[in-house]
């Protein structure tokens, strides 16, 4: 850009650019400023208040890191926690491989093929949560549900299972119906990052007589590492925030089984209207995101090669 | 891709069998709706289940109808257009500005919206309502209409100025100014529209300057164009931009607005598709943003709507499947319409490293 006659004078052409840089970001920095860094901003300070709406008279007095000392004793927290990360810890996994085995089997399909593959997994994604949810209820159903059918005719079990309602189910339910709708943006992703690994040396070490298995991991799979880096960050991000799913089918239950550490927030701000409680939730979870994605990042971009 | 790559061997095989089944299982929730909205309610739930609706009925619609589903349509597509809308406008300004120009503080600003975009976007909901709650919509409506207002006056001038050349040059720039007119105008029709829907959606609420932002439909959208993800799907497309175009349109005597107009527009046009099409469809299925914001019966959005139905006929599920049809054909179709644009957007919008 500076090297147009301006140049001479450098510090004056910045300054210039400053001024209608800013014009041009000062809407979209508006409403990021407004709806995200203030609500940011305002969590981590209500979240040392005792902030509460019962009564309908706010009660607000500053009581430190109370909420926090109150987290780490809270026994449903502890729980929710726990939930989460064996949910993260099953789906992230899952949800990487399963893609990239998917990516795999598609990318070297024609155009048509690839594209009708890539909206078949993308499709429960855009169906939506609520609209897909109304079909696993029902296949998921003690009574009418097609799982119990299905297996009773198939004899594997005598009598019918409350999947849902039952501690030792219903968070793989959960879990299951979360893949499902994981995997479509990882499929994508990886489609086009294998369509971009470099040909030419795929063939030379083809030529020098690699497996197919050895091509994979020794050429592939370190150049499409960025994506898989990509893909762990954001399936991570996403699973910490699994919610919908759990409000619309167990609502935490049975017994806390499902709970997850965003349902929590929302019961704690918008039925027992805690603010100060949930938002100190959230501020938790925003550092442990932050943690989680720094480490990810650090210890995969060793292998990242560009 | 090349021939040789297509031989037949054992796991391939395997492998595309194994593949067609689970790609069943994940059109199956779709195609149940679809087909379910059309069984009645014993049919719905009658086991061996019954895989194509041999008698079909439009009962559920029928009922379906008389809670307020137009309303709810009407309702989530408005939302999800007018996110659209606002946020290709603001991310493409911004996205240019960061790909493009040289300033001050650039670096920070980056680095802010990466960080957002890596923190959970839920986590800041709960102050965003007691933000929400705070605000008036009069206010709001006043400070959009200024906006459009000033925009307005910027394109008139602008035309005014360049009336000369704009009538002898090629045709190319005033077909642009009257798209950016138009879309304008789309757009102030839409705050008219929204202002004078009925219930507590609107100004006409009975009273309007006491009319907080929840249970409005711009406490939707407003977080939504906050968050920062189409500003960095916006610069990745602007990187594209060659230097010596807008070095050009600079030498040929071009102001920085119109160079953003006719030269930049042009050329990151896919850009406006992919993000278009992302934020539409992300919004439509937001569905924890509009739990929380939105409360009258009559603002509901769709997926809520069909929640609130969950709550109330829990064992329907005819019904169900034909409030989750109402809500997932439509989406559905225009996924499958603009898919390529979509794909671009996933692939574009991605952090590497």
């Amino acid at each position: 850009m500076a090297k147009t006659p301006a140049r001479l004078n450098g510090h004056a052409l910045k300054r210039h650019e400053t001024v209608v840089a800013y014009l041009f970001m000062l809407p979209a920095l508006f409403f990021f400023v407004a709806f995200v860094i203030l609500p940011m901003g305002i969590g981590i300070v209500t979240s040392l208040f005792n902030y509460t709406m019962k009564n309908s008279v706010s009660a607000e007095t500053f009581i430190g890191l109370k909420n926090y000392i109150e987290l780490f004793q809270d026994e449903k927290f502890i729980r929710a926690m726990w939930n989460t990360v064996i949910l993260v810890v099953v789906t992230v996994p899952s949800v990487t491989l399963f893609s990239l085995w998917v990516s795999s089997a598609i990318y070297q399909m024609n155009e048509g093929l690839r594209s009708f593959f890539r909206c078949v997994f993308y499709l429960p994604v855009v169906t939506g949560t609520v609209a897909v949810v109304v079909v696993w209820k029902w296949m998921f159903d003690g009574y009418s549900g097609i799982l119990n059918y299905v297996l009773s005719a198939l004899g594997l079990i005598d009598k019918n299972i409350m999947w849902l309602g039952d501690t030792r189910f219903a968070i793989w339910c959960i879990i299951l119906i979360m893949f499902t709708t994981y995997v479509g943006q990882p499929i994508v992703l990886y489609v086009a990052a294998l369509g971009n690994v470099d040909q030419s040396l795929v063939e030379a070490a083809q030529v020098d007589g690699a497996t197919d298995l050895q091509v994979f991991w020794r050429i592939k799979w370190p150049q499409v590492m960025p994506t898989t880096l990509y893909i762990v960050v954001i399936t991570t991000i996403n699973t910490f925030q699994c919610f919908s799913l759990i409000q619309l089918l167990t609502s935490g239950g049975p017994e806390g089984t499902t709970n997850t550490v965003m349902y929590y927030l929302y019961q704690n701000a918008f039925s027992l209207y805690r603010y100060g409680y949930a938002n100190a939730m959230g501020v938790i979870l925003a550092v442990i995101i932050a943690i989680l994605s720094a480490i990810q990042f650090k210890v995969m971009s060793k292998d990242v090669s560009y | 891709m090349n021939n040789k790559k297509k031989k037949l061997t054992p796991y391939r095989v395997v492998s595309l069998i194994v593949l067609i089944v689970i790609a069943f299982t994940f059109v199956f929730p779709f195609y149940w709706i679809v087909t379910g909205a059309f069984k009645s309610q014993s049919v719905a739930i009658a086991l061996p289940p019954q895989w194509f609706p041999t008698e079909p009925t439009m009962a559920n619609f029928e009922k379906l109808f008389k809670n307020p589903a137009w309303q709810w349509m009407l309702n989530t597509v408005l939302m999800a257009l007018g996110s659209m809308l606002l946020v290709c406008g603001t991310a493409s300004l911004c996205g240019y500005a960061l790909a493009k120009k040289r300033f001050y503080g650039q670096t920070i600003v980056f680095s802010l919206i990466i960080c957002a975009m890596a923190l959970p976007k839920q986590v800041v909901l709960v102050p965003l309502v007691r933000i929400m709650a705070n605000l008036r919509l009069r206010w709001l409506l006043i400070a959009l209409g200024a906006i459009a207002a000033v925009i307005i006056v910027m394109i008139v001038w602008n035309v005014v100025k360049n009336f000369n050349e704009l009538t002898d040059k090629s045709s190319r720039t005033p077909k642009n100014l009257l798209l950016a007119l138009l879309v304008v105008a789309v757009a102030a029709a839409m705050v008219v529209y929204l202002a004078k829907l009925p219930g507590a959606n609107g100004l006409i609420a009975s009273t309007p300057e006491k009319q907080p932002l929840t249970d409005t439909l711009w406490a939707v959208i407003l977080p939504t164009v906050g968050w920062p993800f189409g500003v960095f799907l916006m610069k990745q497309f602007s990187e594209t931009i060659p230097n010596e175009i807008l070095e050009a349109a600079r030498i040929d005597g071009a102001g920085e607005l119109r160079t953003f107009l006719t030269v930049v527009c042009p050329i990151i046009k896919p850009g406006f598709g992919a993000l278009a099409i992302f934020t539409f469809i992300n919004t439509w299925n937001d569905y924890f943003l509009q739990l929380i914001m939105l409360q009258s019966r009559a603002n509901l959005t769709i997926s809520l709507g069909i929640a609130t139905l969950q709550a109330e006929f829990a064992t329907n599920y005819g019904l169900m499947m034909a409030g989750a049809a109402l809500g997932a054909v439509p989406i559905v179709a225009i996924f499958l319409v603009f898919q390529k644009f979509f794909t671009q957007g996933i692939t574009m919008g991605a952090v590497k490293g």
